[in-house]
């Protein structure tokens, strides 16, 4: 019985801020992380909500998925646009990818709970087994939006034609892929929205997989071990969960609706 | 967190691991996700079409906000502390489709 006192005893110690108490019975640490994920919540539903208003100021296309062609007249059908995966050149797959790279996302997210969880048994090797589990998962999201990202911006082989007013005269031009001037998917600011969200989202899943492998050089080389605790897998563990998250409203919006 | 039945046991020795909720999680994620991909397949797009994404969108976000973050175990205070202040983003969806429809009708 003594020692378990005691191990709470300790427990309790490390959580008490220098005030002398425990506001909201969280550690500084846990909850300015959640006061900072608070914040890019509200980053990240400006961006979205941006998407929002410029798609609903462009026209809808509300015919048949089948006889969609893009153009700039029209905000794109997301099934037209997201329809390659790697290796399978010139086969009409739509959102499978993006269904793979969700699935990263989430799984990736279980073994990050996964190791909280063992860091809340103090149970040092399979904190580094599923740390290391969750650093690859985040290295396989990143090389899945790289592709996607270079296979946006070099497009279809066919293109589309594009008319510019020129000199009092229309002049077709054939666009392939995308950049942040024109793009063959649709009006330009569906690639600029495009590549700003799902590239201010990629930054968080960088810096979180940087966060992910500090951790694991910590746990690895027994600093959580020493401290008695393993509460700062539980805090970057939340920013992780979070960037699944903006994760699952990204892929609502981009990629069903 | 650490209310769990762990500290019973003796020093050095490591508790079973606790996974069952977790997998739990995962599986209701991972449905509801398929049947985002069934719906995305078989419905044609409509209000309703966009709405059933938006309603299994915050139920999945429920679930990580819930489960995978542990808000569910924290103190109310702190709950109601990162929950509340999402309602301004409630306020900004609704201005800001307005507005997108309205410079669309608008001819601009």
């Amino acid at each position: 019985m003594s020692t378990t006192s005691t191990v709470l005893e300790k427990r309790k110690q490390h959580s008490i801020w220098n005030g002398g108490n425990e506001p909201l019975k969280a550690n500084y640490g846990k909850l300015m992380m959640w006061f900072f994920l608070l914040s890019d919540a509200f980053s990240f539903s400006a961006l979205l909500i941006t998407y929002g208003l410029i798609r609903y100021r462009h026209n809808a296309y509300d015919g048949a998925p089948a006889d969609f062609t893009f153009s700039p007249e029209y905000w794109p059908i997301p099934e037209k646009v997201y329809e390659s995966v790697p290796f399978l050149h010139g086969i009409s797959l739509p959102l499978v990818f993006v269904g793979i790279m969700t699935f990263i996302l989430i799984m990736s997210s279980v073994t990050m709970v996964l190791a909280v969880e063992a860091g809340h048994r103090n149970d040092r090797a399979d904190v580094e087994k599923w740390m290391l589990w969750t650093i690859i998962g985040g290295f396989a999201f990143l090389g899945s939006q790289a592709w996607e990202w270079t296979h946006f911006i070099h497009g279809s082989e066919k293109g589309t034609i594009i008319k510019h007013f020129i000199n009092g005269e229309w002049v077709s031009r054939v666009v392939h892929g995308a950049n942040l001037v024109e793009n063959e998917y649709g009006p330009p600011a569906f690639a600029d929205l495009f590549f700003f969200i799902t590239g201010f989202h990629g930054t968080h899943v960088f810096s979180g997989v940087l966060l992910n492998i500090l951790i694991f050089f910590n746990a690895a080389t027994g600093v959580y071990e020493r401290r008695g605790h393993y509460e700062m897998v539980e805090k970057v563990g939340l920013y992780w969960h979070f960037v699944d998250l903006v994760w699952v409203f990204v892929f609502t919006f981009f990629y069903l609706i | 967190m650490a209310d769990h039945s762990h500290s019973s046991h003796q020093p050095g020795e490591i508790p079973k691991p606790h996974t069952k909720e977790i997998w739990r999680t995962f599986w209701i994620l991972a449905i509801i996700t398929a049947f985002e991909f069934l719906i995305a397949f078989t419905m044609a797009s409509s209000v309703l079409r966009v709405s059933i994404f938006v309603g299994m969108t915050l139920v999945k976000a429920f679930f990580i906000v819930a489960e995978f973050m542990h808000l569910k175990t924290e103190v109310k205070t702190l709950m109601y502390c990162i929950v509340i202040p999402l309602v301004f983003i409630v306020w900004l969806v609704i201005a800001l489709l307005m507005e997108g429809n309205a410079i669309l009708h608008s001819g601009y």
